[in-house]
């Protein structure tokens, strides 16, 4: 409601409308306890101001009533709050939870700029064009130090780390630009680590990938795979000394210490950085590691390629 | 430390009866080792979170250390804290030549603690354990010994530096009892450093376990 | 008025001039003894007050000074007024230097120091050397980061978020770390100092519910500030170990994770946020007491809502992480543990506003500040609410709506507590009385200034604009123009109580014991008090703010328009 409020930003997707409502709620009860208590020390300021220099208080005394009264204004605010707390829950949820089905895109951010990668392959720095209407996942890490990947249009932040991948997804609305931000102080030129979200029609959008410059994800994705000799021992064949990777990403795997995990995007970058964190059933500990010698957009090309070798999830409706 | 005009010799003119003081002094005592547990705590804390995550590598790492030298360290500073306990019983009861020995020993051990913990942090250097870039771990368990050696110099570090401390409050302690100062009714800065060392051992009680015997039981 | 203890007799002047007001003591711990020495190795508890009130008022005003540059940098759009990285050493010594060198410390030192002694009827606190090796502390403390701040300063923000801080930052990280670990222990120590003597040190018949609210308030804000600076503590000084020493607990490149340190750093800081208010609110219930001349409502819910918000105060401080990458069910369990704490505030608010109901209610300054921090309390407070709500703070968060959120409860609220309590005590500390007018006009210039700078920053936050940055984009720019212009009415404010107090120093006319007509310890003894506090020890019979009954006629006087 009121998109075009000049308080609030654009709603740039159906979660913004859902948290401007929330706020909105807040703001009434804000509103209301604030009005009313400064009501009420004017008027009492006022009906009791003092009108001789001995005049003193009248002292109320003790009684059930004044218990009474301290329990229900306690008791009521909690009540109110908590219906807050439950919304507020509910909203958040919702903002990180991205549907099975959304696109995934990959964002590096470091100092002081946004390098984003399409699905389709296409490279952009500090913008990010997306389609109306689709639900777009954003894997985020970092090269240096924390950043935050802020859009207020979809009224969301999410802080991008170093060593991990974060989640950040919005479906957007309305066709538009946004301003984007770096929501974490990461330094000298914090300020200017901004750049845009321009959401598309998808025709515009189909016609933006086809222009824009950019080599697809999977050829590259596939050199680096065979650069760094991963396909050594990753292959196909029975005598390899590590797992198969076609078919892997998405599935459910056994661990050698009995304990199983999902084969996801996380899981991938990990057994590259960190191979013995995880060792898959069956196979020895003997993978190197490539920590030092992979940068997170190398990283986001492997994983991309990994992903490319299983067939897409099923679209759930 | 008394001060003229006081109505009884080591009464601070703040307080009502030497009770009321002993009773004080004891009270924020015990509060400050509760903020040096929480200090400490941190570190646990980072630790625990640790040790959690990469179970391999610490275990690999706590194997390098001497599981002898550190038993030996153990019963030496246990041994000390021994020694302060008879020391307070000594002030408590007026006797400072003997509580000046006592606290003597108390330092000498001390001084055993941190000679062999020297001796281990030599060979730390040695065997390019040392945090930073002369860091070099080989075999299982490589991929984060660093942390755990990390956290093994900054909480025996920080340790190390509280006894340290607790020797500096011991001397001074020492030539208070040289003169004399101790009786049944002024022994309360004995007693708080005594606390203080006892607290700096129970952390090393702590320590020990966590660093050296990780795994130790295969 | 009934006092409990005689004032030994000041007889009047026995030089010419006009006769000086019944308790204003010539002889007082003023001028007991001369001498710079005298002052900077006391042990007199009310001196260290003073020496307190000298430096944070200095560290204050190096704060504002910062303020106030960001605000003119502000006012326009484009970082045109200073470079990148000057604006962000700017903003940062302004976080470092005005929240642990003057909200931690300021009313603890000043106020606590002197009052909580002569509350409960002692001589002095329990443990004096301490209290004079605090100020000293805190000193080594503040210059360490003074002396950073004249060579450079630092640029991490004064939460030192890792890897930022521990391996990015080329400026002065360490020697600012090292300042603030030094000055945790000041902190300590005034903490461990108010608890032991608040236990041990309480006259005759001065029971736990005798107290008044203003220690209550202390011993609560002492609690948290022995459990929580040493986790501050340790969380700096491993930040300068993995810059000095390689001994990488954050560093992601050996598998740190630089969340921990957002734990470890906010398990502190949210507490202290609370030490920051704590104070300030047992000012304002000695301040409603007094300026409507009738006992707090809810004493005792008063008394232990302090103890609750000390306690649940250590259970939230993942509200300032929900997007950090925590789990989001850790994110629900701090959102409902920080609306749970909002109660106890809230329970306070209530207590206080139910006091001026048929009370006797004065509009001298004083009442005036506790109005204004009522008022804007429950506005930061109800924001405070806000945030604690995870779809609204997933939003807002690290923008100017969480910047003025915070200032509206450490500005609107904290310092006008502060200025509240100097404005009541002056005459107790000092002997001397301000202008009234004056102060008045302060008051509410204060007031005005405030919202003028900070209500805008809501909107702001909520429109989208960031903290901690230096330009921005042109749509934001009218709000930032209000913001700064409230800024310079907010600076005349503050620096009209600077003037009339060094004023009434030498010409204000002298005060008598008990100007307000206030109940209390501190008013029974005379102005400014004696160095032992009381000529006479105290023992107390009565309740807190033991006001007589009003005559019954009084009850029944008609409204005077």
């Amino acid at each position: 409601m009121w998109p075009n409020a000049p308080l609030f930003p654009e709603q740039g997707s159906a979660l913004a409308a859902e948290v401007d409502h929330l706020v909105l709620f807040s703001l009434l009860g804000s509103v209301f306890f604030s009005s009313l208590i400064a009501v009420l020390l004017v008027y009492f300021a006022v009906r009791y101001r003092r009108r001789h220099p001995d005049q003193v208080g009248t002292v109320v005394h003790h009684s059930w009533k004044i218990t009474a009264l301290e329990i229900t204004w306690s008791v009521v605010p909690l009540a109110l709050m908590l219906v807050l707390f439950v919304w507020g829950t509910r909203v958040f949820f919702y903002q990180n939870r991205p549907p099975a089905d959304a696109a995934t895109y990959y964002v590096v951010g470091r100092q002081w700029m946004w390098k984003i990668q399409h699905p389709e392959g296409n490279r952009e720095i500090n913008q990010l064009h997306v389609p109306l209407g689709r639900a777009v996942k954003l894997l985020m890490t970092s090269e240096d130090v924390i950043h935050d990947f802020f859009v207020p249009a979809f009224r969301i932040h999410v802080d991008v780390l170093p060593g991990r991948y974060t989640t950040y997804w919005f479906k957007a609305n309305r066709v538009g630009t946004y301003h984007l931000f770096c929501g974490q102080y990461c330094g000298v030129e914090h300020a200017k680590m901004s750049g845009q979200v321009v959401v598309m029609e998808p025709s515009a959008y189909e016609a933006w990938l086809a222009g824009s410059q950019g080599q697809p994800p999977l050829a590259s994705g596939e050199q680096l795979f065979a650069a760094k000799a991963c396909n050594t021992c990753h292959r196909p064949d029975s005598a390899a000394r590590a797992p198969v990777l076609t078919g892997l990403f998405g599935r459910p795997v056994s661990l050698a210490d009995g304990s199983s995990a999902t084969a996801d995007e996380s899981y991938i970058r990990e057994s590259i950085v960190n191979p013995a964190a995880k060792v898959v059933a069956g196979y020895q500990p003997i993978m190197p590691t490539f920590k030092g010698n992979v940068s997170e957009e190398e990283l986001v090309l492997l994983v991309s390629y990994v992903k490319s070798l299983s067939p897409a999830p099923e679209v759930k409706k | 430390m008394s001060h003229e005009g006081e109505a009884v010799v080591g009464l601070h003119h703040q307080f009502d009866t030497t009770l009321q003081q002993k009773e004080a002094a004891s009270f924020g005592m015990w509060l400050f080792l509760v903020t040096e547990a929480l200090f400490f705590g941190g570190l646990f804390c980072a630790y625990t979170i640790y040790r959690w995550s990469y179970p391999e590598s610490f275990t690999a790492a706590s194997r390098t250390l001497n599981i002898q030298l550190g038993t030996f360290n153990t019963a030496v500073l246990i041994g000390s804290s021994l020694t302060m306990a008879l020391a307070v019983r000594a002030a408590q009861l007026g006797k400072n030549k003997l509580c000046a020995l006592l606290l003597a020993l108390t330092i000498l051990l001390g001084a055993v603690f941190l000679g062999v913990k020297a001796k281990e942090y030599a060979d730390k250097f040695e065997h390019h354990h040392v945090p930073g870039p002369t860091f070099h771990f080989e075999g299982e368990g490589a991929s984060h010994a660093q942390m755990y050696f990390c956290l093994y110099f900054a909480m025996t570090g920080l340790h190390a530096f509280h006894m340290i401390i607790g020797a500096g409050l011991l001397t001074f302690v020492i030539v208070q009892a040289l003169r004399n100062k101790y009786s049944p009714s002024n022994y309360n800065f004995v007693e708080g450093v005594g606390l203080y060392w006892h607290f700096v051992d129970l952390v090393w009680i702590f320590l020990f376990p966590l660093l050296y015997l990780i795994g130790r039981h295969h | 008025m009934k006092p409990e203890t005689t004032i030994a007799g000041q007889p009047a002047s026995a030089v010419a001039g006009p006769p000086l007001p019944v308790g204003y003591a010539r002889r007082n711990y003023i001028n007991a003894k001369y001498g710079a020495k005298s002052w900077l190795l006391t042990l007199d508890h009310k001196r260290i007050a003073i020496l307190y009130l000298l430096s944070v008022t200095f560290f204050f005003a190096l704060g504002g000074l910062m303020a106030v540059l960001i605000r003119l940098e502000l006012a326009t759009p484009e970082g045109d007024l200073f470079q990148p990285d000057v604006y962000n050493r700017l903003f940062t010594m302004h976080g470092v230097m005005m929240v642990f060198f003057f909200l931690i410390p300021a009313i603890p030192g000043v106020l606590g120091n002197f009052l909580i002694p002569i509350m409960i009827g002692a001589r002095d606190l329990a443990f004096p050397r301490l209290n004079l090796a605090s100020w000293y502390i805190y000193n080594v403390g503040a210059v360490m980061a003074f002396w950073a701040m004249l060579h450079g300063g630092v640029d991490t923000g004064w939460t030192f978020y890792t890897p930022l801080s521990s391996i990015y930052s080329n400026t002065y990280v360490v020697v600012t770390a090292v300042g603030i670990f030094i000055n945790g222990f000041s902190s300590i120590l005034t903490g461990i100092n108010f608890i032991v003597t608040i236990h041990k040190m309480r006259a005759p018949g001065m029971t736990w519910f005798r107290l008044p609210l203003f220690v209550w308030a202390h011993y609560a804000t002492s609690l948290i500030m022995v459990l929580g600076t040493p986790v501050i503590a340790i969380t700096v000084l491993l930040v300068g170990a993995e810059r000095l020493l390689h001994i990488g607990i954050f560093d992601p490149r050996l598998g740190g994770d630089p969340v921990l340190f957002q734990h470890l750093f906010w398990f502190y800081s949210h507490p202290a946020v609370y030490i920051m208010i704590l104070p300030a609110m047992g000012v304002i219930s000695e301040l409603v007491a007094a300026f409507a001349r009738k006992p707090i409502f809810g004493y005792a819910f008063v008394a232990f809502s302090s103890v609750a918000i000390a306690v649940l105060g250590f259970l939230v401080w993942g509200h300032h992480m929900f997007v950090a990458g925590q789990s989001i069910y850790s994110g629900v369990v701090f959102s409902v543990l920080s609306m749970l704490v909002a109660v106890p505030s809230a329970i306070k608010v209530f207590n206080w506003t139910a006091t001026l109901y048929k009370g006797s209610v004065s509009w001298d300054t004083p009442m005036l500040y506790a109005l204004g921090f009522i008022g804007l309390f429950t506005i930061g407070g109800l924001t405070g609410v806000m945030l604690a709500t995870l779809g609204i703070d997933a939003h807002v968060h690290d923008t100017y709506f969480i910047i003025a959120h915070f200032h509206y409860i450490m500005v609107g609220g904290a310092i006008m507590g502060y200025l509240g309590g100097m404005h009541y005590w002056w005459p107790k500390i000092t002997g001397r009385l301000y202008p009234a007018f004056w102060s008045k006009l302060s008051a509410l210039t204060v007031f005005i200034g405030f919202n003028v700078t900070f209500f805008p920053q809501f909107l702001l936050g909520y429109m989208g604009m960031p903290r901690r940055y230096h330009s921005y984009p042109p749509e934001f720019q009218v709000l930032n123009v209000m913001s700064s212009a409230g800024a310079t009415i907010l600076a005349f404010g503050y620096l009209l109580p600077l003037l009339y107090f060094v004023w009434s120093m030498r010409w204000g006319p002298r005060a008598s014991a008990n100007p307000w007509g206030a109940a209390g310890l501190e008013w029974q003894t005379t102005s400014p008090p004696p160095t032992d506090n009381f000529h006479a020890r105290p023992v107390v019979t009565t309740p807190p703010y033991d006001y007589p009954e009003p005559a019954p006629s009084e009850e029944e006087v008609p409204v005077v328009a």
